[in-house]
């Protein structure tokens, strides 16, 4: 397998992570699904499944420590994500929403966890997936809830707002339903995925290549392995974050679909 | 060559998706969603809704054992007060039913020592007029046999002795 920096014929000497790293070239010559990254999804799959279906296989009155890790997780997202941000209605949504969360979680952690070490949602496919369902789900909710044309009108006529002042905030506000609200959901996660493992990768590689070095820059070396060390948890610090951040925002756009008024 | 730097340079936009994992992102993320929502989800929600049953149930339950005891307590206090007031009833009763016996006793005591004093009484005038009229008829005899004595006639008829005697006896009374 070639790498990347010797497939573009970059110099030798440190060659400083670039966007290239993220291109993982299919291990199986020519197919494209057999990368990295696709089998990372399905490897957060099978275990947010394996992990859920063990955990509430028995559902007992009294949790094993197995089942309350579940439910803890399950019932942050039901209580604090669907039930405060959505209200009464906020049981349907409450499958979607559990699996963004886990999903995002999982693939975000592969970034920090040894050995996978790749965060899946820096690869934007994914994120602009995710933003595509929350997008049709919202805008299906609030159609479903209003009909079409009193959902549409909501959405570019606010209400207590001088008829001329329409002409700028009505196509801010489309564009803000349509546009800006999937383009940042995504944006925002990849871009959060993305500097994060370039950080990583600039301070792990960058302290591997010093030790390649003369005396001094051995003894500096350590340091940025430090450095990379406190970036790692300062990473899942992101990652969780992110992840909390897609579902939240989720959550308000279902809520905000499906309340009468703005 | 050229396709591979033109797949290069693609590759370093990092905001173009990939049409592979684009289709894998979709499959795996319903698939995921699919998984969850039937074998997971109401799972969770059933154990939530048991454990809600269960801590209401117990709440409801300890409630209601609650209100039980109170009526217990209420029924025991109420038996307490109605025995008290029954014994205190008994009490009064017996305290009545003593004086009245008492009463009785005394009345018919009374009774008796007046019935015995009657009779006493009786007894002793009877005595009495039998002594009287014995004494009469005695004095009457001696009387005249003494007068018949004195006199030397025999004053046999019946009437006129009895008459003399009673003359006799109303002087003697006079002269008291």
């Amino acid at each position: 397998m070639l790498s990347y920096a010797a497939e573009v014929g970059k110099d030798e000497g440190f060659n400083p992570p670039d966007a290239g790293d993220f291109n993982l070239p299919p291990f199986i010559e020519g197919n494209e699904f057999a990368t990295k990254p696709i089998l990372l999804v399905f490897l957060s799959v099978i275990l947010i499944s394996i992990f859920f279906i063990l955990a509430s296989r028995k559902a007992a009155l009294v949790p094993s420590k197995l089942q309350f890790a579940g439910e803890s997780v399950y019932s942050f997202v039901r209580n604090d994500l669907g039930r405060e941000v959505i209200g009464h209605e906020f049981m349907r949504f409450v499958p979607y929403l559990f699996t963004l969360f886990t999903f995002i979680l999982v693939n975000n952690l592969f970034g920090i966890i040894p050995l996978i070490q790749f965060p899946t949602m820096s690869r934007i496919s994914f994120p602009y997936v995710l933003a595509a369902f929350t997008f049709f789900i919202f805008h299906y909710v609030g159609i479903r809830k209003q009909g079409f044309l009193k959902y549409m009108k909501e959405i570019m006529f606010l209400p207590g707002i001088p008829k001329p002042a329409y002409i700028l905030i009505t196509p801010l506000e489309l564009a803000t339903y349509f546009l800006v609200r999937p383009m940042t959901l995504s944006l925002r996660l990849f871009a959060n995925m993305f500097a994060g493992h370039l950080l990583l990768l600039v301070f792990i590689l960058g302290g591997e290549h010093l030790l390649q070095g003369v005396i001094g820059l051995k003894l500096i070396s350590p340091f940025a392995f430090a450095i990379g060390i406190a970036l790692t948890f300062f990473e899942f610090m992101v990652q969780c974050l992110q992840a909390y951040i897609f579902t939240l925002l989720t959550a308000l756009y279902i809520a905000g679909a499906l309340a009468d008024e703005h | 060559m050229r396709s591979i730097e033109l797949a290069a340079a693609e590759e370093l936009n990092p905001l173009i998706p990939h049409t592979a994992e684009i289709i894998v992102g979709f499959i795996a993320f319903s698939l995921l969603y699919m998984v969850l929502r039937r074998a997971v989800v109401p799972r969770f929600e059933k154990a939530f809704a048991e454990r809600t049953d269960a801590i209401q149930g117990g709440m409801e339950r300890a409630e209601k054992a609650q209100i039980e005891a109170e009526a217990a307590l209420k029924q025991y206090k109420a038996q307490l007060q109605d025995a008290r007031g029954e014994a205190a009833s008994i009490r009064e009763e017996a305290r009545v039913q003593g004086a009245a016996i008492i009463e009785e006793m005394r009345v018919k005591a009374q009774e008796e020592a007046t019935r015995i004093a009657a009779s006493a009484q009786a007894a002793i005038e009877s005595e009495r007029q039998a002594a009287l009229t014995s004494l009469r008829n005695e004095v009457g005899t001696l009387a005249t046999q003494l007068a018949s004595k004195i006199v030397g006639e025999a004053l046999d008829d019946q009437v006129r002795q009895s008459r003399i005697v009673d003359r006799f006896l109303e002087d003697l009374e006079k002269s008291k």
